[in-house]
Parts: structure tokens; sequence; C-alpha cells
């Protein structure tokens, strides 16, 4: 009777959670998630690579043969040319990669556990907790995410910020409004699975409060969490945008940053000087672009009404049971039969 | 055989011919049905009968080109226009075309009156939009025949009623509007998917002599889609019987019942409960109870039980349970039975501490349920198992079955996790018949049946002396359900436990239990063993409950139903 004798039979193919879904995509859903995945893959690998891509530093204004020169053309010694300040535009873009990221990783760790927890015990035991949480994220729903940052901006640094005060200036205002958007998808599962027959089955058999939440809820109630999660990412990298466009970005010298290089290009688009601000523009634009594709797909795979699958050929033989009830043989008089319907 | 009136045209309505369907899942391709070929004469009814699964939807469906994107159809369905002045194959049919062959050759009433109506519009609105659909009625003349064919389905003032909306009815009444919608048209042909499961046993006899009115005066051709072997005796003329999306036999109804051909067919009708058949055990059971029995202290015992849930703003509170008092000793299965609303889920919850006790006494296993703090109700939990109604949603999709069974044993601390009660686990899987190896699956992967015995199999691990199941197989398929019931009244009978059996079937309960309690309305009409409640009820409630339960054989059934009229 020792588990070890127990036949190893076939888990259930569960995967990763993107790896499944790549899977099961077909079409031009398949299509989207590629293309999301590449876009982000790329951008992964740039912010890990930076230092060996990069042809020079993102603050570097001069090398062994004399200063870069303020708005040289995209040429061989710098193939994106160089920003008005004297920087190379290339090693910016891809040094910016990693600002990003920074930003990213710093609004999703600071949003999601404490987002989740919210929604999760707001969901669960309802009553005024339930309604004094729900007013104050509808609240905070009503402010504008820049404004915020700005707010936050000033407060970490004065304004001036050099790259941990930027990012986090960053982080903290998608963090405010993103805690809330958690707050809301985790209590509305919550609020739905709580009255599911297997929470009621585990309140039957004597579980404690705490169990029944990490146990039966919390892990049936994340399903939706890697789309919001995409979109918080690409929301994050915006606001950092626009902060550095508005001018309370990273100073150069401390971190590259698109925002702010963009801010620094608005005089050269009349001028015909187009390199400023075409690729940190389009660098924004490629990662916001991949993370909303993978989160977009990522919803759409995950309903099974709106996954387009394979158009079925007639006459091929099914490779499941139609019955989910179970034919009629297999039966109580032995184990037989019920081994062989699988 | 058929008793329509209608001058019929020559040919069956619908011809079905060589019909297969596929299905694009995520798991491949499934075929659904294959090489069906059917007919349905004018003015006959036909019951296709089969378990869930078996397909018998998806033909009934693809006479309508109803099927989702998904479906590959081959094969044809030939649909003829009452009158015979027109005939099509649905298969082919463009998107344009097929409006124009719903509703007026063939019509659909669906399986949930409460959900196919539209709750914002009136329900004459609704019966207007298939004539306007089809054109050619002014504004008045399309009242007046909504209003008629309103009538003609058992509404009372019509004129009326036909400006309330879906709410403003009953159950049953909105399953004869839903009939209506698809009379008005005057189809050759309506197909009825499950058009009794949702409403309970009395309203069903009502709908079912509708539908056989329907036969009668409109001469309209009827396709019944069921599960439920009384329903097809009570109305159908020709039954045809699928199993895993085949056709397995086709026959007049008095010939299948009385000498079914196939095997599969036999143990379908074998495997439908009937009244009487628990006699013998219970019997048997109550001869073996030891002397002073009866006088053993109840495992459960409620007095003047009453359960009333709060009302929303500014509406009256609903008194679910009124004044209820009944006992289950140790060892004694009470079975409980009614129609939704009645009251009974609410009682078993109660006992189980889901629900608030509001007024009275309800003791469970000596301890007072009225106003109990679920701390103090913990540790009795241990002594209590619940089956809940849907085995499909009753376990933690995300758990296998091994570790959903071990989650009693790891809560009281029996067993410090899944792995360390494996031993156990293994031991009450196969109590349950399941092969010791479906520990490692997940729900999904079990069918309704075993997961139902996985769900008993939870229920028994700590060695409850009182069990709650709550319909525990209006889930399943009659298939499926008996031999759930038998495993059901074996371990009963081996390991003793006392048991509340929920359930509206009474010839389920009557299987079961040793005594029934009839509850209506909240309150507990009748109460005794099976012979006394079934064999000579003495509440009008009660004759009225077993008058219209219709029983798997038609010519009982003609005068059951008779019976039932006379009482009506």
């Amino acid at each position: 009777m020792s588990t070890a004798t127990t036949p190893p039979t076939a888990r259930p193919r569960r995967g990763l959670p993107v790896v499944r879904q790549l899977k099961q995509a077909v079409g031009l859903q398949r299509g989207m998630l590629v293309a999301g995945l590449v876009l982000t893959g790329v951008f992964l690998l740039t912010a890990a690579l930076a230092d060996l891509l990069a042809p020079y530093g993102y603050n570097q204004l001069r090398d062994a043969d004399g200063p870069f020169g303020a708005q040289q053309s995209p040429s061989g010694e710098h193939w994106l040319g160089t920003t008005v300040g004297g920087y190379d535009v290339l090693s910016r873009v891809i040094y910016g990669t990693r600002t990003a990221l920074a930003v990213i990783v710093v609004a999703i760790v600071l949003s999601i556990f404490i987002g989740v927890l919210l929604g999760l015990l707001s969901g669960y035991f309802g009553g005024w907790l339930d309604r004094v949480l729900v007013v104050i994220a509808d609240a905070v729903y009503a402010f504008p995410t820049l404004l915020l940052a700005i707010v936050m901006a000033i407060v970490i640094s004065g304004g001036q910020s050099g790259l941990w005060s930027g990012i986090f200036a960053a982080a903290i205002s998608i963090t405010v409004i993103y805690i809330p958007q958690y707050f809301r998808v985790i209590r509305a599962e919550t609020v739905r699975i709580k009255a599911e027959a297997y929470v009621e089955s585990a309140k039957v058999i004597g579980a404690s409060h705490w169990r029944i939440m990490t146990r039966h809820v919390l892990r049936n109630a994340t399903r939706t969490l890697p789309l919001i999660l995409t979109l918080n990412a690409s929301e994050a990298i915006l606001t950092l945008a626009g902060l550095g466009f508005l001018g309370f970005g990273i100073e150069p010298t401390s971190g590259a940053e698109w925002g702010f290089d963009l801010n620094r290009a608005l005089s050269d688009v009349t001028s015909g000087i187009w390199w400023t601000s075409i690729f940190p523009g389009v660098a924004i634009v490629w990662v916001v672009l991949g993370l909303t594709l993978v989160g977009e797909s990522l919803n759409d795979l995950a309903d099974p009404r709106l996954r387009s699958r394979r158009a079925a050929d007639a006459g091929e033989t099914g490779e499941v049971t139609v019955v989910p009830g179970g034919p009629l043989g297999a039966g109580p008089g032995g184990l037989a039969g019920i081994e062989e319907t699988r | 055989m058929s008793s329509s009136t209608q001058p019929a045209p020559a040919g069956p309505v619908v011809d079905i011919r060589d019909l297969s369907v596929t299905f694009a899942t995520d798991a491949g391709r499934v075929v659904a049905v294959q090489d069906v070929s059917l007919q349905v004469g004018p003015g006959e009814v036909l019951a296709v009968v089969g378990e869930s699964g078996s397909g018998k939807t998806v033909t009934a469906r693809s006479i309508l080109g109803l099927l989702p994107e998904t479906a590959t159809t081959r094969g044809a369905v030939l649909l003829t226009r009452k009158d015979g002045s027109r005939s099509s194959d649905v298969v082919t049919l463009k998107r344009a075309e097929l409006g124009d062959v719903r509703g007026r050759d063939a019509a659909m009433v669906f399986q949930e009156p409460s959900t196919s109506l539209n709750p914002v519009y009136k329900v004459g609105w609704q019966i207007i939009e298939g004539l306007r659909a089809h054109g050619g009625y002014s504004r008045a003349e399309a009242r007046e025949k909504a209003i008629d064919v309103l009538r003609r389905v058992g509404i009372p003032e019509p004129e009326k009623r036909i400006d309330h909306y879906p709410h403003q009815f009953s159950g049953g009444q909105k399953q004869r509007i839903v009939i209506a919608q698809a009379l008005v048209l005057d189809p050759g042909v309506i197909i009825v998917d499950e058009p009794t499961t949702a409403l309970d046993v009395t309203v069903q006899a009502e709908i079912l002599d509708l539908l056989r009115r329907c036969r009668d005066e409109f001469g309209t051709a009827i396709v019944l889609i069921t599960h439920n072997m009384g329903v097809v005796a009570d109305l159908a003329d020709r039954v045809a019987v699928m199993y895993q999306g085949a056709l397995v036999e086709q026959a007049d109804v008095r010939t299948l019942f009385a000498n079914p051909r196939e095997d599969y067919t036999k143990q379908l009708l074998g495997s439908v409960p009937r009244l009487g058949q628990g006699l013998a055990r219970t019997q048997e059971r109550a001869a073996t109870r030891p002397p002073g029995w009866a006088e053993s202290a109840p495992v459960v015992e409620a007095r003047d039980l009453r359960i009333v849930y709060p009302g929303r703003l500014r509406q009256p509170d609903f008194t679910a349970v009124d004044g209820v008092s009944f006992a289950i000793r140790p060892g004694e299965v009470l079975g409980l039975v009614g129609e939704s609303g009645s009251g009974k889920t609410t009682i078993g919850r109660a006992i189980a501490g889901l629900t608030k006790v509001t007024g009275g006494s309800l003791t469970v296993l000596g301890t007072e349920m009225n106003g109990v703090k679920e701390k103090r109700f913990r540790p009795v939990r241990e002594r209590i198992g619940f089956v809940f109604q849907d085995p499909a949603s009753s376990f933690n999709p995300l758990l296998t079955i091994a570790e959903a069974v071990a989650e009693p044993l790891v809560v009281h601390g029996r067993a410090s996790d899944a792995h360390d009660a494996r031993g156990r686990i293994d031991e009450l899987l196969e109590a349950v018949q399941l092969p010791r190896s479906f520990g490692d699956r997940f729900p999904h992967e079990l069918s309704g049946g075993q997961r139902q015995r996985a769900s008993l199999a939870r229920a028994l691990a700590l060695g409850p002396e009182l069990l709650i199941a709550d319909e525990p197989t209006s889930a399943l398929d009659v298939s499926v359900q008996a031999r759930v019931l038998e495993l059901f009244d074996e371990l009963q009978r081996e390991l003793g436990f006392a048991c509340l059996f929920i359930s509206h079937d009474l010839a389920v309960v009557d299987l079961l239990a040793d005594r029934i309690a009839v509850l209506y309305r909240g309150q507990l009409v009748e109460e005794g063993t099976g012979e006394q409640v079934l064999g000579a009820p003495q509440h009008p409630y009660t004759q009225r409950l077993l008058a219209s339960l219709p029983v798997p054989d038609p010519d009982e059934q003609a005068t059951r139903r008779a019976a039932w009229q006379s009482l009506a």
C-alpha cells in the first residue's frame, strides 16, 4: 500500500502559462501571440545584454577621437546618429530598455502583492471591510496617473530625478493606480468562487478561513492575472516616458530614458533632424505593443468562446470520448469497465 | 398510432439522411453524430433519448441549422413545409435562407424557460417578433394572432397578460409562452429540448399535457429530446435511442418499452428507478434493527424549525422553512422530497451549518444549531459528511482527486498532507469502486458518475455518523444514477451511517429511504415509511405529486394520466 507502487499516471498537460497557450493558439491569434512574444523577447534580451550590444555608454560624450558632436546624422560610427546633447542615440535606446524593465518589475512587485491580498480578504469576508475598500478603490480610479506620478517625483526627489528615484516615482504612481485593479479583479473572482460548491465543501469539512482562502480560492482566482500584468507593464512604461517627456524624468547622466530623449528632441523635429525622436519613440511603441499583444492574446485564448480552433475535417474519428457521463459499459460491478474507458 | 386529424402531406416533415456532425475542440476532432438517419412524419411525436453526450441534442439542432461555428456537418436534413409546398436541405442553406426556414418550417423550444425569454421585452412583443420576421401581418393582426396562440397554450386572460414581462409569469407559464412562440407561425415540426427538466414534477405533467394538445390541435410534429423515460412513455409515438453519436434503435413506443431489441436499450430501461422498488430493502433493514432502537437518541432532531432569509430593502423576509419537526435516528435514511423552493436544500444546509437557523430548535449530534458559533461547531463537522448536487463544481479544479479526498483528513489533523494519507485514500477510492490510480487525476478527467463517487469518498473519509446528500444524482444520467444509488445503498448498509437524502425524485428517494418526508412550501406535509407515503398518501399535495410522476410504461402511464386529470 505504499505510494511508491502507484503507477505513474499521465499528469494533465498544463505546462507553463505562456507555452501552453502558444500550443493552443491557431491562425491570427497565434500570429498575435508570437509577434508579441518576439517583441517582448527582443526587449528582454536587449536589457540583459545592453553592455555587450551598446557601442558606447549611455552618458558617454566623447571617445578616444574626441567629442561625438551634437546632432550628428547616422553614420558608420554612430549608426543612429547623436542627440542634441551629444550622446549616441543607439546606446541611449539600448540602455533605455534597462530603465524600462526596472520600472516594470518595481511597479508589478509593489502592486501585485498588496492588490491580491486586499482583494482576497475583501471578497472573502465581505461586510464593512469590503465596502470601505471598494469605495477607496473607486476613488483612486478617478486619479489621473500622470498627475500622481508628477507629485510622486516631486515628493521623492524634488523633481530632479536620478536613476532610481525616477524609476520609483513612475513605479509608485503606477502602483497606486494598479492596486485597485488587482484588487477589483481578485475580489470579483473571489466573490464568484466563494459561491462555488467546492468552497462550501471545504467549509463543511471544517477547514479554516485561511486554508480555504489560500488553497481553494486564491489558486483559482489568478486566471486573469497574466492579462493585467502585461497591461500594467505597458502602462508603467508609458508613465515613465510621460514623466521624462514632461521634464520630471531621469537626468541623462544618471540613466538612459526614452521619454527624456523625446523631450530633448522636440526642437529637432522642425529642423529636419529625425533620428533623435524616431528611435526612442519606436522603442516605446515596440515594448508597449509587444506587451499588449501578449496580454490581449492571452486574454482571448483564456476564453473558449473567443478562441479560434482548427477547422474539423469531416469524417475523421474523434480522439476523445464525447460521453461526459462515461459510457454505460463502465459499471460498479468491477474496475475493469472503468479502467478501459480512458 | 398518431391521433393527428390534420390532412397530412405525403412525405415526412423531417427527413434526416446519413447525418454526421464533427466538432473542432481543443482536444482534437470529436465526432458527435455519425450516420444518423431519421424521419418524422406529420403530426408524429418522435422522442430521441440517450445519455448526455449521445448526440441527441446535436441531431435535433441540426434540423434548424443551429450548430456552432466549430461544427462540420455532412449528410442531408430535408425539411418540408407543413402544406408540402416547399422542401429544403438545411445543411446546404445559406444564412438568409435559414432565417426563412426557422420558425416557419421548424421551431425550437429550449430547456430553460427562464433564460430563453428576454427579460426586458413584453412576452407579446417576443411572440410577435417571430411573426414580423416572416412578414405579412399588420400590427393589429399580429397582436390578434399572439393573443390567440397564448389562449391556446392555456395562459389565462391572454388579452391582459400579453403586455406582461417574463418575470411576471411562473416557470410553467413561461414554458407555455415559449411553446406559444414556437407555435405562432404554425410550423410543421417543433423541436423540444428537455422541455420539463427545469420544471417541477407537477408542472411537468401540465406541460406534457400541453404538448400533447399541440400535436392534436395544431397537427404539429414534435421532436422530443429527453433523458426521462417517463416523459417518453407519456408523450411519444416513436422512440429513437442514441448512444455515442449513433442511432442504436428505433421503434414504436409500445414495442420499445415492451420488447427492447438492443442490449443498450435494455440497460437504459433497466436503470430507470421505479416506485415500489425500495420496499423490500426497507423492510429487510427494519427487521435487523436492534430492540430499543426506536428509543435511542436521534442524530438529528428538528423541533419547530424555522429558517428565514432576511428580505432585501423594503421587501418582506422569506420564510424558507416554516415549523418543521423531524428526527433521524442512528443508521436511518430519511428521504426529503419536495419541489424547488420547498425548503429541502435549506434544511440540509442548516444541518451542515451552512445556513443559520432563525427559530425553533435543531440538534445535530448533540449540538444545538440555533445560534451556534462556528468555533463550537467545527469539531462536530468531523462527524458529518456532505455530498453536493453537482459533482462537477464540488471539486477544486486545481487539486487532484487524492488531494481533494485527503482534505478532511488533513484539516482534522489525521494526516499531515495528501501524501501521508495516501493509504487511507486508496482504501476509500476502492470502497467507492474507483481504481486507485484515479487519485492522481484531476476532477475534469473524470466522468460525472466517477466524480460523484469520489465526492462520496471524500464525504466518508472521516467515517461520519451522519451523511447529508443534497440531490446527489440529479446531475447524472439515468444509467449512471442507477449505479451511484446502488453504491450508496451498499455503503450505507456496510458503514451504517445515518443519512438525510434530499431529492425531488420520489422514485429515487423510495429506493433508498427508510422514511420519507414530503415538504411543501416550507412545511412538512407528510412523513412516514415508503409504504405509507407512496402507498396511501394522505395529503392532497402528496397525492398530486405521485399522480404527476410519469412512469416508464406507456400503457400504465395512460391510465395514470387519466387519474391525474381527474385529480386536477
